[in-house]
């Protein structure tokens, strides 16, 4: 048999034997076809376990004996609160077996779960790998955590649970209609952050207009001090100081329109003013130089450094960053400066609003398990306990009598206090995560920072993205109710 | 002779084309399937929508962008990247002055140079990634420092954050760690070739610029079209989005203004991140057809007459 040659008769040559095999190949795949046809797509799903009798201990019905699957995101609040709560768990039940995993990877370990029809009773979905929530809702993958908010709470019999949380802790969690699909555990207060001792240095009072913002960034350039920094590799983090600017100079409805997709709310005059507003930091140099090419920590860090003033961020920052905050940074927060008197809204307008998701799947085995461990961390010892150790306000309203609160989360408190009912709460980032994080982030607001594109473009481009986002049928749609 | 050879050859290949069926063939197909669903990738539910997903994709902006990117990598990386690494190569193995008698010898110190060269691939690619993103820190990066020491501290750009410079950063990268690979695989393709070919131009009075392309790059055709692609698949699939992915702007990487992002990425974003696991595929099905042209013109380009010696 010739070895290269496909010419010689006798002997099956090198290019038969490819042709045949490929034949064979041909024939051989659709009969692997009805092989594996079998294999996907068929999830038979969790068999629920049996619900236990209610009690006054018990309000939800909790078999007492069902195991739990808790998967917590191991991020910047790390785990270890939930391991406290999950002891409190066990001890009430102390039947019941709580398989705990902390994981940073949601989104890998858990999306094959919800696939095979098995995911666990209650997740905390957050971090980098988030899975987008309003596609679990739109898909019908969650439970309704109605009964948990009806439910008695942990402390006072008398109370339900819907009367010890924050302002705007349900609201976040439904997204069309009555059911709460959503539990957000912490309480995340964004604003403009920075070094009460560095402002003190500079003999300044935070600014409450955009031409004082102008002039202590002017006093802070002679002193070779940037005026901001901001994660310019993540510059949807602009919005957390933006948004709320907006809302106070325009009022609550600029907000809500944009939230709610409609055409042309970007064009509204409130979002130019705010756009130009900031625009003028970079025009007038007040950002740190190489801000655009910088991350989140990176940024942070030239910030702790006192390289720049401000930093707009969120009250996750004052655990993040402790590694390279000196000790007497003296760390504060305020609401954004406004533009001037004839805004909307008074000064200590914010942004105030839940954080760290969590999740009861719809196709949990033990659902009331998923809701009881819920109660339990929000019950007044888990939640100061929350608060203790990861410097965090959680969803439960008060809980920081008698603990000593870090400078950062006093002054978030106290900025809370100051805000009162002027709290706003734009959807964007829950609702619509590329819209925001990318479209309108990083290719609109980032681009308008790093001085590529002009406010005006940048106005155009984003209503434009927004415009098709509204358009987009593969998306789901929600609006402020 | 002849007696039973089906039999045979059946009994040889049925197995192993059982399984490249199943796990290669397969799941081409499948992914074909999802494609023309309405799958989202997080619940085992999903209806059937015909071309809906492709029309969509002929209407993105973004997919158009990131095919754009992907088909620049796949021309600029192997055009540099083989071009430098033949360089290399060439240099080591043959460019050398003569000296100890020795009629073909590399340049001095190449025995050194080659494990330089080498180098970078055995680190992995998300190591690189890394270790280049904090190079190009703009405020505190070696990058810029390098330039701020030697006088040009008016010069410093945001690299990676200036949508000019994003794609031509991972580029860079992408040459720098797989160079290496290249120069080796072209050292031992030339070392293959006989002494007595060089030995003849050279007594002929050759320069080493006519001897390259008379006789190192004919005889080394065949591995230079391999490397070429082998090239162009790395950086139309998994190099590309690892690094795109570690050093680049955005919530999963993307750069500014979408200056960067590539189509793995964004079949990867439109899966784990906005829940559209069918329209990932149907981008999936689209990175397997330009992979598929890029082969076949690539071999259609490179075929040649086959030198035997």
């Amino acid at each position: 048999m010739g070895s290269t040659s496909a010419q010689t008769n006798e002997g099956l040559g090198r290019r038969d034997l490819i042709k045949r095999s490929a034949a064979i190949g041909l024939i051989s795949v659709p009969t692997m076809g009805f092989l594996s046809a079998c294999a996907s797509g068929s999830g038979d799903g969790n068999a629920k376990v049996e619900k236990g009798t209610k009690s006054d201990k018990n309000p939800l019905g909790v078999n007492e004996s069902a195991p739990l699957d808790f998967v917590l995101f191991d991020g910047g609040f790390g785990q270890q609160y939930a391991k406290d709560a999950i002891k409190v768990y066990e001890t009430n039940y102390p039947k019941a077996k709580v398989k705990f995993t902390p994981t940073q990877k949601i989104t890998t370990e858990l999306q094959p779960r919800f696939n095979g029809g098995n995911p666990p009773d209650l997740i905390d979905n957050s971090g980098a790998e988030q899975m987008d929530m309003g596609v679990l809702v739109g898909q019908k993958q969650l439970t309704d955590l109605t009964a948990l908010l009806d439910a008695a709470s942990v402390d006072d019999p008398n109370k339900k649970v819907r009367d010890t949380l924050r302002p705007g802790i349900i609201e976040m969690g439904q997204f069309d209609g009555a059911p709460v699909w959503v539990l957000y555990y912490a309480y995340t207060v964004y604003g403009v952050w920075y070094s009460q001792k560095l402002l003190d240095s500079l003999d300044a009072k935070y600014p409450e207009t955009w031409d004082e913002m102008l002039a202590v960034c002017e006093k802070a350039k002679k002193k070779g001090i940037a005026g901001w920094t901001y994660a310019g590799k993540h510059p949807y983090y602009l919005p957390f100081s933006l948004y709320p600017m907006i809302g106070k100079v325009g009022g609550r409805e600029v907000l809500d329109a944009i939230d709610n997709l409609e055409p042309k709310a970007w064009e509204h005059p409130a979002v130019k003013a705010c756009f130009e507003a900031y625009y003028e930091l970079y025009r007038k140099g007040y950002i740190l130089k190489g801000t655009p090419g910088l991350d989140h920590i990176q940024s942070q860090t030239a910030w702790t450094e006192g390289k720049a003033l401000f930093i707009p961020n969120g009250s996750w920052v004052e655990n993040e960053a402790a590694k390279t905050m000196p000790a007497d940074f003296d760390l504060a927060v305020s609401a954004p400066s406004g533009l001037d008197a004839s805004d909307k809204m008074p000064f200590g307008t914010m942004w105030a609003s839940g954080g760290e998701p969590f999740i009861v799947p719809a196709k949990a085995a033990n659902p009331e398990g998923g809701m009881e461990q819920l109660r339990i961390m929000l019950s007044e010892a888990s939640s100061k306990n929350f608060t203790q150790s990861v410097k965090s306000l959680s969803a439960f309203n008060g809980g920081t009598d008698g603990i000593e609160l870090t400078p950062g989360l006093k002054s978030g408190v106290a900025a809370l206090e100051k805000a009162g009912q002027n709290v706003v709460n734009p959807r964007l980032q829950d609702w619509y995560v590329a819209l925001q994080k990318e479209k309108i982030g990083v290719a609109g607001i980032g681009e308008m920072m790093a001085g590529r594109a002009t406010p005006a473009e940048t106005i155009k481009k984003i209503q434009k993205f927004a415009d098709e986002a509204a358009q987009d049928s593969s998306i789901k749609h929600y609006k402020h109710q | 002779m002849q007696h039973g050879k089906y039999r045979f050859i059946v009994g040889f290949l049925a197995a192993p084309l059982a399984l490249y069926a199943l796990f290669v063939i397969w799941p081409f197909i499948q992914s074909i399937y999802y494609s023309l669903t309405d799958w989202s990738g997080l619940s085992p539910e999903f209806g059937f929508v015909g071309f809906d997903n492709y029309s969509r994709m002929l209407d993105d902006e973004i997919f158009w962008k990131s095919l754009q990117h992907s088909l620049t990598l796949a021309v600029v990386l192997p055009l540099v990247t083989v071009g430098l690494a033949l360089f290399f190569a060439f240099m080591l193995n043959v460019g050398g002055r003569r000296r100890r008698g020795a009629a073909i010898a590399g340049v001095r110190g190449s025995a050194f140079y080659k494990i330089v060269y080498f180098f970078p691939q055995v680190l992995s690619i998300a190591i690189v990634a890394l270790l280049f993103q904090f190079a190009y820190n703009p405020n505190s990066g070696a990058i810029n420092s390098a330039l701020k020491l030697v006088g040009l501290g008016s010069i410093q750009p945001d690299w990676l954050g200036d949508p000019d410079l994003a794609l031509i950063c991972v580029m860079a990268v992408l040459v720098w760690s797989t160079v290496g690979f290249f120069v080796v695989l072209f050292s031992a393709g030339m070392a293959s070739i006989p002494r007595d070919f060089y030995e003849a131009a050279l007594l002929d009075g050759a320069s080493r610029f006519t001897t390259f392309f008379k006789i190192t790059l004919p005889l080394l055709w065949d591995t230079v079209q391999s490397g070429w692609i082998y090239m162009g698949i790395l950086a139309l699939g998994a190099e590309s989005f690892a690094v795109v992915q570690i050093m680049t702007v955005g919530p999963n990487g993307g750069g500014p203004d979408y200056s960067t992002v590539v189509l793995p990425l964004y079949v990867y974003q439109k899966a784990f991140r906005d829940g559209q696991a069918a329209y990932a595929t149907t981008i999936g099905v689209a990175l397997l057809l330009v992979t598929l042209a890029f082969a076949a013109v690539v071999m259609k380009l490179g075929r040649r007459e086959r030198l035997e010696f």
